[in-house]
């Protein structure tokens, strides 16, 4: 089968798909030339084999062509918009798609989230923060074929029996109510991810619930009162404002 | 001997005089000068008016005026003949070959078709110049004004030049002196101003033998039936004595121009002194002569003049008539430019001498009187008082001549006599009698007669002159018939009784006379009472009202009220047509007519409509809304009768409460317009502090990234490990920063620009504080935050991405404005309706007054290390205020600076079902 035509790559720019080394394929859609000339530096150095797109609709090609292992996307592209790109990605492939959006725009970033993309990074953002997001979404990725695999969790002091609904923090047991297990338990299948309201609400009360944010907020405070030293500068059970909660995951 | 010099009384009046006349009479006064400068300028839109003047039919003005605008036509204007009458004169005729004519619009009259001048087709075909004869015309009902001059004058507002014919004879302030030379009145009159306000006058000259030369020639055109009249009027006496008229007028004219000059050349000589006229007027139809007299007398005296009639106690009885008829002389002198006052009293002469020395007046002019003899000998008249007490003001007497029949018809016509009012006085007579015939057998005969003065004093109070005189005839008749001996006969045996008769009916007629002028006193007192009760009342309210809708529904209440009638105010629309604002009670319906009615007066700033000469087919009156600025709509009056609105009196008083309305309304909008300019300035002033704050907060960040990030690039080989990583640092502190100065500006936009609309959710505040802090991050530096917030506070409803702001920004301030190391509380606590927040740091704490002023945007504190823009805080302030909270900075107790706010919480969090 012929290879589809792809828009010329700027010279400058390396095939890092053909790049030696067995690092995960990404593949940046952006039109920001400095942004993308800044990921490719430090990708690069991290392992990471660059793929790069500018626009959504060449992105779409790269991705069904190249088969990268994640995708990194602007939300604001100039043809056609982030939202959609999702959408038509989320039709054929599970793979990992984490988010550059601005701040302010969480509307955009609940949107995205919902839509099926895994995380988000508020531009402007530091490197640390975007890799600690990919380390975390290509785990997931890898994890999800043998999803019952794991049966303990473990993160500082906090510890996790799964089969044994046990939960102890520094070797305390701590006694939960069955929906605060339940949100404990599902923030821990996704962990190191963000989940949005609507999300932990659907799988942990319920569609009729879906928008009773409060129960949630309520819940989220009595689980940090019995697991965080200090429930306002939370270690494990962290606020995405105005998006939804994470679990810490490193 | 004194020293003149050292003398100030001699010194000072010389002195004095000499500086008011440099002040008075060398330069022009500046405010007659403006004026002047206006009147150019609207002189400049207008079009201009040249009248061809003639002393009398068939001098030739026509002809002059349509010779005058081919020799326009061969200067290439746009001339159209708007409405000529050639008589039928072919000279003149032949003149009208080669202009174009404008079509005559036809009006059906009582089943006969007239041609009318067509002025919405001169309107619409909008020549440069237009031709209208005989400006003196009267139109045919059904036109839309009644005068042709009235059509003229629109077509000089909408700046359509215009020449025109007169003869002097239909000048309105002439009309009488015609009168008198030819013997024939001249129904068909102008006002004076319009003949003032032309732009032009030529007179059209030529000698009498000349004219009647013409006239046996047969050149001048004279209809069959009118022919006796006009050789009548066409008398070589009478011609030289209009002719004599015309010139002077027109010598006149040339004397005013003349004088215009002088005072724009500012040559001070021949400057008139300035002399002012009064001219009383009374009910009499001469009044009117009076007026045009005074009109004349003050022109050839370049002189001011003042028309004053003085309403005593006899106004209130005057007939219908005789009231209509002082206006109408009120209205005339209005026309002839005087201006006019009522002034009341109890003595005419008085009233008179104290207004005019009030006012400065030289000359005061009455009429001859026309009183009796014996009125004169004993009351005195009004004359001899006003001579007696005029001081150093001069009196003219103007003989009282007697009014025209028409004029005397209408006075001569008999008053209604109230029937029932003599029965009453009969009655009332008879009672006492009764009265009287019981005490008569007890008391003195004086006692009886008292008895009878009682009886007619009530029946003064209560009716008027000719039942009380009746009265008091009918007592003298009964005290005489049923109490003098003979009795039950009028004969009288002793002659003394014919002096208490006397007396008695004199004191009867003197009784009631008085009764009866301080009722009609106290009646023209409360009359007056209301007028000036009813307006005062409107003045008060919409000097109390805000806005134009309070103020003008506030007017057509009152409106009306006091006129008994349906009003509307009609305010003009973006597009200029006047559109219906507020109206009482039930606004009329304004079909496409009215609307067009009140579209002229807008534009016209004219009254029209019902009861005027403009438009009167109209269902209602229309007054314009004319303000010192401009006119600003129109009001529309319906009364529920149509006559209600007729008088004068009532005209005038809602002229005056148009004019309130109208005052009021422009104050509303000077005042709204204020607003919006101190709006403007006050967005104007914060751009400008954007602009600054722009230019100089984000480039300090952006020059700290370049230089660090150039010098990398360029020497980074270098530089050993430290340097790098210094520079680097700074580059991301730097980046930050202005990334936090773009936050901070955005969000203020946002906030400002209403796009951040507040969504409010129920929130934990330990969470929002949580996450205000994991976004300070770094920045905290080593300032220890200590939080205190109670494990039970309720969940609180607000939008936790800005309170977290809030926070943040309060944060940011504490960390920039207290020594490194020192520590930052966080509170909360709860109260039944509010939660209140505090940040409390251990700074500097705020300096006199500026506890207020650190809310405001683009303030920054003086101990600041100025690395922001000022806008913190105002961000926090814009927040919680969204948020119907309250937030405030004080001084904290034992140092530094505490920011606390509330954020409502009177609803209760929802119920939280137990999901088992």
């Amino acid at each position: 089968m012929p290879e589809p035509s792809l828009p010329p790559q700027p010279p400058e720019t390396p095939d890092a798909a053909a790049a030696p080394g067995g690092g995960p394929v990404v593949l940046v859609i952006e039109d920001d030339p400095q942004i993308r000339r800044f990921l490719r530096a430090t990708l690069g150095t991290h392992g990471y084999r660059l793929l790069e797109a500018t626009a959504g609709e060449s992105g779409l090609v790269e991705a069904a062509t190249r088969q990268p292992d994640i995708v990194i996307l602007d939300l604001g592209l100039p043809d056609i918009d982030g939202l959609e790109v999702i959408r038509r990605l989320r039709d054929w492939t599970t793979l990992p798609i984490i988010v550059l959006s601005a701040r302010g725009q969480e509307r955009d970033k609940i949107a995205a989230l919902d839509a099926g993309a895994d995380d988000y990074v508020s531009k402007p953002f530091g490197v640390g923060e975007l890799l600690a997001r990919m380390r975390a979404a290509l785990r997931h990725a890898t994890r999800s074929p043998d999803d019952a695999g794991e049966s303990t969790f473990s993160l500082g002091e906090l510890h996790v029996d799964l089969p044994k609904r046990q939960v102890s923090i520094a070797g305390n047991q701590v006694h939960l109510t069955p929906i605060e297990y339940r949100l404990l338990t599902t923030l821990i299948r996704h962990a190191g991810k963000v989940l949005t309201h609507r999300q932990l609400l659907l799988e942990v009360w319920g569609p009729p619930y879906a928008d009773q944010a409060h129960y949630l907020r309520v819940y989220m405070a009595q689980l940090r009162r019995k697991l965080e030293a200090d429930p306002a500068r939370p270690r494990y059970l962290l606020t995405e404002p105005g998006v939804g909660y994470r679990l810490a995951s490193e | 001997m004194r020293d003149p010099l050292e003398d100030p009384v001699q010194e000072l009046p010389g002195k004095l005089a000499w500086d008011v006349m440099s002040l008075h009479d060398q330069r022009p006064d500046p405010d007659a000068l403006l004026a002047r400068v206006k009147e150019e300028e609207t002189r400049q839109t207008r079009g201009k008016l040249k009248v061809f003047l003639g002393a009398a039919a068939g001098v030739g003005k026509t002809y002059a005026m349509l010779e005058a605008a081919h020799a326009r036509r061969t200067e290439n204007m746009d001339v159209v003949v708007g409405w000529v009458d050639t008589h039928g004169r072919a000279e003149t005729e032949a003149l009208l070959k080669g202009l174009e004519l404008l079509a005559r619009r036809p009006i059906e009259y009582r089943g006969t078709i007239l041609t009318e001048f067509d002025l919405d087709g001169a309107l619409a075909r909008h020549p440069t110049l237009i031709l209208v004869d005989e400006l003196a015309h009267t139109n045919a009902p059904g036109s839309r004004h009644t005068k042709r001059w009235q059509d003229v004058h629109e077509l000089l507002d909408a700046g359509i030049n215009v020449y025109t014919t007169l003869n002097v004879q239909h000048l309105e302030s002439l009309n009488d002196v015609v009168a008198q030379i030819t013997g024939v009145r001249v129904h068909e009159t102008i006002p004076d101003s319009v003949l003032e306000q032309a732009d032009e006058v030529e007179l059209v000259d030529l000698p009498p033998d000349e004219l009647l030369q013409r006239l046996k020639e047969g050149k001048v055109y004279i209809p069959e039936q009118a022919q006796q009249a006009i050789r009548n009027f066409f008398r070589k006496g009478n011609l030289t004595a209009l002719r004599e008229l015309a010139l002077r007028r027109t010598a006149e004219r040339v004397d005013a121009q003349m004088r215009v000059y002088m005072r724009d050349h500012a040559i001070p000589k021949t400057w008139p002194v300035a002399e002012r006229l009064m001219v009383t007027i009374g009910a009499s139809p001469s009044s009117g002569r009076l007026v045009r007299a005074a009109k004349r007398m003050a022109d050839s005296l370049r002189a001011e003049w003042i028309v004053a009639y003085v309403e005593t106690a006899a106004h209130t009885r005057l007939s219908e008539e005789d009231r209509a008829q002082v206006a109408a002389t009120l209205r005339l002198a209005e026309q002839l430019g005087a201006e006019t006052v009522t002034l009341t009293g109890q003595r005419i002469s008085e009233e008179i001498l104290a207004h005019a020395r009030a006012r400065n007046v030289s000359k005061i002019i009455v009429g001859k009187p026309a009183s009796s003899l014996w009125k004169r000998i004993f009351v005195g008249s009004i004359v001899d008082n006003l001579v007696r007490g005029s001081g150093d003001i001069d009196v003219y007497v103007i003989s009282g001549e007697k009014a025209a029949p028409v004029d005397l018809a209408a006075a001569v016509r008999p008053r209604r006599t109230d029937w029932p009012a003599y029965g009453r006085a009969a009655t009332v007579v008879a009672f006492c009698t009764a009265v009287a015939w019981v005490m008569f057998p007890h008391f003195e005969l004086a006692n009886i007669i008292m008895v009878y003065l009682l009886g007619v004093v009530g029946v003064a109070a209560r009716s008027g002159r000719g039942p009380s005189i009746a009265a008091s005839i009918l007592s003298v008749a009964a005290f005489d018939f049923f109490f003098v001996r003979p009795y039950f006969s009028f004969a009288v045996s002793d002659t003394q009784y014919l002096v208490t008769f006397g007396v008695m009916l004199v004191v009867a007629v003197v009784i009631s006379g008085l009764t009866i002028r301080i009722r009609a006193q106290a009646e023209a007192a409360r009359h007056r009472e209301r007028r000036t009760a009813a307006l005062y009342a409107m003045s008060r309210e919409l000097a109390s009202v805000r806005g134009g809708e309070n103020i003008l529904s506030a007017a057509t209440r009152h409106i009306a009220e006091v006129f008994r009638c349906q009003v509307v105010v009609l305010i003009p629309d973006d597009s200029g047509r006047p559109t219906i604002q507020a109206g009482l009670p039930a606004q009329f319906a304004m079909d496409t007519t009215e609307l067009g009615v009140s579209q002229w007066v807008y534009e016209h700033r004219q009254m029209a409509g019902l009861g005027t000469s403009t438009l009167p087919g109209a269902k209602a009156l229309y007054l314009p809304l004319v303000a010192p600025r401009g006119t600003l709509g129109v009001l529309g009056v319906r009364p529920a009768e149509a006559r209600a609105l007729e008088g004068p009196e009532q005209l005038h008083q809602l002229e005056t409460f148009a004019n309130q309305t109208a005052l009021a309304l422009e104050r509303a909008q000077l005042a709204e317009e204020a607003q919006q300019a101190q709006v403007r300035a006050e967005a104007e002033r914060l751009r400008n502090a954007l602009l600054s704050s722009v230019s100089h907060d984000l480039r300090t960040p952006l020059a700290t990234i370049m230089g660090a990030a150039s010098s990398l690039l360029e020497d980074g080989t270098h530089f050993h490990r430290g340097t790098w990583q210094d520079l680097l640092q700074s580059i991301v502190d730097e980046a930050e920063r202005l990334n936090r100065l773009v936050s901070n500006l955005l969000d203020m936009t946002r906030l400002e620009a209403g796009t951040h609309a507040v969504k409010k959710e129920w929130h934990s505040l330990e969470e929002v504080v949580g996450t205000a802090l994991a976004r300070m991050g770094k920045r905290l530096g080593n300032h220890p935050v200590a939080i205190h917030v109670p494990a039970d506070l309720p969940l609180v409803q607000m939008d936790g991405v800005l309170i977290e702001q809030v926070l943040i920004n309060l944060l940011d301030n504490g960390v920039k404005y207290t020594p490194r190391g020192s520590g930052i509380d966080i509170s909360a606590s709860s109260s039944d309706d509010a939660v209140l927040i505090q940040v409390a740091d251990r700074g500097p704490g705020f300096g006199p007054g500026e506890e207020e002023r650190v809310f405001d945007k683009f303030y920054r504190g003086q101990t600041a290390d100025s690395r922001g823009v000022g806008l913190g805080l105002a961000i926090c302030r814009a927040i919680v205020e969204a948020h119907g909270g309250k937030i405030w900075a004080e001084n904290r107790p034992g140092g530094g600076a505490v920011f606390r706010f509330t954020l409502p919480a009177k609803e209760v969090p929802p119920e939280m079902p137990e999901v088992a």
